[in-house]
């Protein structure tokens, strides 16, 4: 069982308090209706599903219920960095170098 | 003949003490402190098993949890047998009652071993091979032969009597094994200051120290040395010893999985102990001492009950005070044998000669056995044994310098104990997701680089000798400690005269003189692969070790290849002319020996399984003697039957009942949702279809809502209770995922919007009170609210009291007659719910359930999500483009309705059905065709959601999603069944007041 940080409530908390909810930073279209069929397709079904470092959304719903995002990676299933929803997607590369040192 | 085997003295048993146990029904006595393996041995008996395919006679090859043969079956009472335990790790007790298992009627007298003449046909991938063909002989013929013949243990049949229990724990140094690289670890650690726990699978902490007969450590025994320290680990409150208990699991983050037996080696068990423990510990760091495995010998006939791992042999002499023999044959290619034969000639036992593989034995160990005066060839191999169920000799031969072998002769022995040398055990660390490096000179693939907090210690990771392990073990235990606090410290290393480490060993098949059409030399033994299987596998094309693995299912035995993967790899990589590190090595899995599914399952069976929702109404129902039906984790009532009325009369009449005068539902499993904040009503506008912004304070409103991808996921009815504040209700499995679907726009895509969201599934009790005379029935109770239909309309919301107590109470129907829904505090549910029932009685009216909620819901058309819906269903296809608000710009799923796919003709459109035969009721999910007997392969046009019978229509009738259903009404189509074709004409799917008269009444 993972141990995952919750960036609200800093605190180390077990796997079962929280739920996987996808890819992160796939943001809904502005005005869904102008954009074409194609254009959508890509918004609703097309994920990177990388070997490695991935940003992914988790929900802490048995603790606070916040929606945040995580740098997991798919290999060795840990948790690289958490953090908040609204901030900045990190520099992948930038980790995986800090991760190597 | 009790104890024939048994020493004169020494062992780690209580001689004082008898125990009388029976295996296969006769009765044997052993002493307090055997094991079931040690208290046979003792008494002479080595056939205790028939071999997997063959059902060749089996001896106890091991001294532990690796044992291929060994596997017996443990009754106690009803309730509890336990099948597959490994008799070395079975300690016995006043009346334990052993069976041995794969064999009939008798060991001694198999049938299933005219297999063994047939061994032709049972070749590598043998079930690939026969049981191919053709499709339907699995279930009839091949699965159960197989089922009956290839028996390892039964499982029990009946329910677990015993308890199983949970624990979680956190420590800084975890220490998996209690050898001297274990203890020592421990120790260090714990003299560090650092919490610690320390377990073993053996029922005595010590490991190996425990049958060191010879060692010293700082001048005491390695035995008494091992006492005194785990006297004092024991004597530390920071330190939990746990004997017993085996670390099976190593999962992500340092998180162990340890399985502790509690009390399996007790007669009389305290009824309050949980018969075995799971341990869920999060260690900050991990030290594997979890020792090494020796290796069998493969020669021809190496599987004869007698032929024995040589430390085994010195394990259950010196520990159990029990002899493998009378006169010993020992076959190696490793050092460490000869303390073994120097321990049995000390104990008085025969040692025939010591056949070593090597030209020319040397060093401390050769030298001990050579002045003990025993026998000692080199350049000498077994290339077969004699004997019908126990060895009675061992064939030699010589190994010339071109490697060929000529005959040496026969030597008489009743047993045999062989030592291929030493594979470090690396199970865990593999377990830990670490990558297993090939060591050159060790001949053995060792641990490589840490990739979680661990470390190991001792032969683990190829150090051998006593004192280098104990070194090792201080060493690994102060770098433990050291990552959890600057306060580590090294105690001394002890002095240690004795138990230098062994040089030697070999890998793969020996070679022989036999005709090797003739003969057969194991590889895995409980899974009977030879050497043979795995060289066929290679011929036939299979070159990954993992495809060679699951093609001759060699290492698939309950040891996970332990005993057997080095050598299978040796052969293997021998006949591909690749190196070893290049065949590779398969991955060890948790758990490390099997776990029985209590400790598991631990609490969570039973009652105590899944838990159970009940509504503040449910012991009424239950005094009324209502039929419940689970609804996720609820408990609904289903119909309400009278005495000596059929479900099928009670809907009837409940059905009847609505529509003519009043009925009382349980609607409290709703999910409700409190939706409040300044942007609410622009907040619900974007999750619904229906526009929301204009909708009146007082009003409701059937929302349906929409994922992305333009499918339904849910509906319900929504309330708007002031400006700022909404009553949503949910289906009532959905309101988990809606309260979820709601939160993640909130939070993630539209942050800006100031509304807050409120599970209050649980704070409501919701009474449902439908029917011409609902009103009537409501009306005395209700203070402060006009319920004339001028001043609260079908499909408003009044806040007001009913019975005293606070209500929103819900002018709406689910039946198609007028109604209401009363919403009061959950607490105050019971007392308003007799209340009402008290005037729905005196109306004529009756209580209705969900099943009677169904049919009058179907009469009116009106859609379950989940039924008619399936997840790939838009609001169109249900009829209900109503509900898309037009004019919206946007709410979530908007795009999706105008995708091709969508608009195309050809999609399934919800209708009603009616048979021909008005008394037949279609089956739910029955297929609809075009044609009364289509071809094979013609495709459904749809298939049947909802069927019942409807009293309010005197006959049967259904909904159905049908491919451009609306513009098939009155075409006649058909739904095959296994009875015959049935007969059905397309209709609206709205059976009953199409008008609508009766709801706005
Ligand atoms: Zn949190």
């Amino acid at each position: 069982m993972l141990l995952i940080s919750c960036p609200y409530c800093g605190v180390e908390r077990p796997e079962i308090e929280f739920r996987h909810a996808g890819e992160a930073h796939i943001a809904r279209p502005a005005e869904p209706s102008k954009l074409t069929d194609e254009e959508w397709a890509e918004y609703l079904y097309m994920r990177t599903n990388p070997k490695g470092l991935m940003a992914e959304r988790w929900r802490h719903t048995h603790g606070c219920g916040r929606f945040f995002n995580a740098i997991r990676d798919t290999v060795s299933d840990k948790f690289v960095t958490v953090y908040k929803m609204g901030e900045a997607k990190p520099d992948l590369d930038q980790l995986l170098v800090e991760a190597a040192q | 003949m009790t104890h024939e085997f048994r020493t004169s003295a020494g062992g780690r048993i209580d001689r004082s003490s008898p125990v009388e146990f029976t295996f296969d029904g006769k009765s044997y006595q052993g002493f307090a402190g055997d094991t079931l393996a040690s208290a046979l041995l003792a008494n002479g008996v080595h056939l205790v098993g028939r071999s997997y395919k063959y059902h060749r006679p089996r001896g106890i090859v091991t001294a532990g949890s690796e044992e291929p043969n060994a596997l017996v079956g443990i009754a106690r009472e009803k309730g509890q047998n336990t099948p597959n335990l490994r008799a070395p790790q079975v300690e016995i007790y006043q009346g334990l009652n052993a069976e041995s298992q794969n064999r009939f009627p008798s060991l001694s007298f198999d049938i299933g071993a005219v297999n063994d003449l047939l061994s032709p046909l049972f070749v590598a991938g043998f079930y690939y091979k026969t049981f191919m063909w053709p499709r339907s002989f699995w279930q009839r013929v091949y699965e159960p032969f197989i089922r009956s013949a290839a028996g390892l243990g039964k499982a029990p049949t009946d329910p677990d009597k015993d308890r199983y229990a949970n624990y979680y724990a956190h420590c800084d140094v975890l220490v998996i094994g209690s050898g001297p690289a274990g203890l020592a670890a421990a120790n260090a650690a714990a003299q560090s200051g650092a919490r610690v726990i320390l377990c073993d699978e053996q029922a005595e902490l010590g490991g190996s120290l425990l049958h060191d007969a010879t060692s010293m450590i700082d001048g005491k025994s390695a035995a008494d040395w091992a006492s005194e320290t785990i006297k004092a680990l024991s004597e530390n409150d920071r330190v939990t010893l746990l004997p017993r208990t085996t670390g099976f699991g190593y999962y992500a983050q340092n998180f162990v999985a340890l399985a502790e037996r509690v009390t399996d080696h007790l007669a009389n068990p305290d009824q309050s102990l949980p018969r075995e423990r799971l341990w869920q510990v999060r260690a900050k760091e991990v030290v594997i001492a979890t020792g090494a495995i020796e290796r069998p010998l493969v020669f021809p006939e190496n599987d004869r009950p007698g032929v024995m791992m040589a430390e085994a042999g010195r394990i259950y002499l010196n520990r159990y005070g029990a002899m493998a023999g009378k006169r010993v044959v020992i076959a190696t290619a490793c050092d460490t044998a000869y303390r073994t034969a120097v321990d049995l000639k000390a104990a008085g036992v025969d040692v025939a000669v010591i056949a070593d593989l090597r030209p020319e034995p040397v060093g401390v160990h050769v030298d001990a056995a050579r002045s003990a005066g025993i026998r000692v060839e080199g350049a000498c191999v077994v290339t077969g044994t004699k004997g019908r169920l126990r060895v009675k000799s061992a064939r030699l031969g010589r190994i010339r310098p071109d490697g060929s072998v000529t005959v040496m002769g026969e030597e008489a022995c009743d047993s045999l104990l062989m030592s291929g040398g030493w594979t470090p055990n690396v199970s865990l660390y593999s377990q830990s997701r670490g990558k297993v490096v090939w060591d050159e000179e060790a001949g053995a693939y060792l641990p490589g680089p840490s990739v979680q907090h661990e470390r190991s210690a001792g032969s683990c990771h190829g150090v051998y000798g006593l004192h280098a392990v104990l070194e090792d073990g201080y060493r690994a235990g102060e770098s433990a400690a050291r990552a959890v606090s600057s306060a580590a410290k090294r105690p001394e290393t002890p002095s240690v005269s004795g138990g230098e480490a062994g040089a030697g060993g070999t890998l793969g098949a020996l070679p022989h003189d036999r005709d090797p059409s003739r003969v057969r030399a194991f590889i895995d033994f409980q899974n009977d692969v030879t050497a043979k299987d795995v060289k066929l596998a290679v011929r036939e094309g299979f070159h990954s070790i993992e495809h060679i693995k699951r093609y001759t299912t060699t290492g698939m035995a309950t040891d996970q290849g332990r005993l057997s993967n080095m050598n299978a790899l040796s052969v293997a990589s021998k006949s591909l002319e690749k190196p070893i590190p290049q065949v590779g090595l398969t991955t060890f899995r948790q758990p490390y020996t099997p776990v029985t599914f209590g400790t598991f399952a631990t609490t969570a069976r039973g009652e105590a399984f899944d838990p159970v929702r009940r509504t503040p109404m449910h012991d009424w129902a239950v005094e009324k003697g209502a039929e419940f039906e689970d609804v996720s984790l609820w408990k609904r009532a289903w119909y309400f039957p009278r005495p000596g009325e059929s479900m099928h009369e009670a809907v009837a009449r409940e059905c009847a009942t609505v529509r003519e005068s009043v009925g009382i539902f349980d609607a409290s499993t709703l999910g409700k949702i409190e939706v409040v904040g300044p942007d609410a009503a622009e907040f619900l506008n974007r999750v619904y279809t229906n526009p929301f912004l204009k909708l009146g304070v007082g009003r409701l409103r059937y929302g349906i809502m929409l994922s992305e991808a333009g499918f339904i996921m849910d509906d319900g009815v929504v309330g708007r209770i002031a400006e700022d504040r909404f009553h949503v209700t949910t289906t009532t499995g959905g309101a988990p995922r809606v309260l979820a679907h709601l939160e993640d726009y909130l939070q993630t895509e539209w942050p800006d919007l100031n509304v807050w969201l409120t599970s209050t599934t649980e704070q409501w009790a919701v009474i449902a009170v439908q029917g011409p005379r609902a009103r009537d029935v409501i009306a005395p109770l209700v203070e402060g609210i006009d319920l004339s239909t001028e001043s609260m309309p079908h499909m408003s919301v009044r806040e007001g009291r009913i019975c005293g107590v606070p209500t929103r109470l819900f002018r709406m129907s689910f039946t198609g007659e007028a109604g209401y829904e009363i919403n009061v505090p959950a607490s105050r549910g019971r007392e308003v719910w007799d209340a009402v029932w008290k005037n729905v009685e005196a109306a004529g009216g009756a209580p209705y359930g969900t099943e009677t909620m169904h049919v009058l819901r179907a009469e009116k058309g009106y859609i379950i999500v989940g039924q008619e819906t399936d997840g790939t269903v838009v609001p169109n296809d249900v009829g209900m483009d109503w509900a898309v608000g037009k004019k919206k710009a946007d709410f979530i799923g908007i795009r999706s309705l105008t995708r091709p796919d969508i608009v195309a003709a050809g999609r399934k459109q919800l209708v009603g059905v009616l048979t021909k035969d008005p008394k037949v009721i279609l089956e739910e999910g029955a297929q609809i065709t075009a044609e009364a007997s289509p071809a094979l392969k013609t495709p459904a046009l749809g298939h049947v959601t909802s069927s019942y019978y409807s009293s309010a229509l005197g006959r049967s009738m259904a909904l159905a999603m049908i491919a451009d259903g609306r513009d098939r009404i009155g075409d006649t189509i058909y739904v095959p069944t296994a009875e015959g074709v049935v007969v059905v004409e397309i209709v609206s799917p709205v059976f009953y007041d199409a008008e609508g008269g009766k709801l706005v009444a």
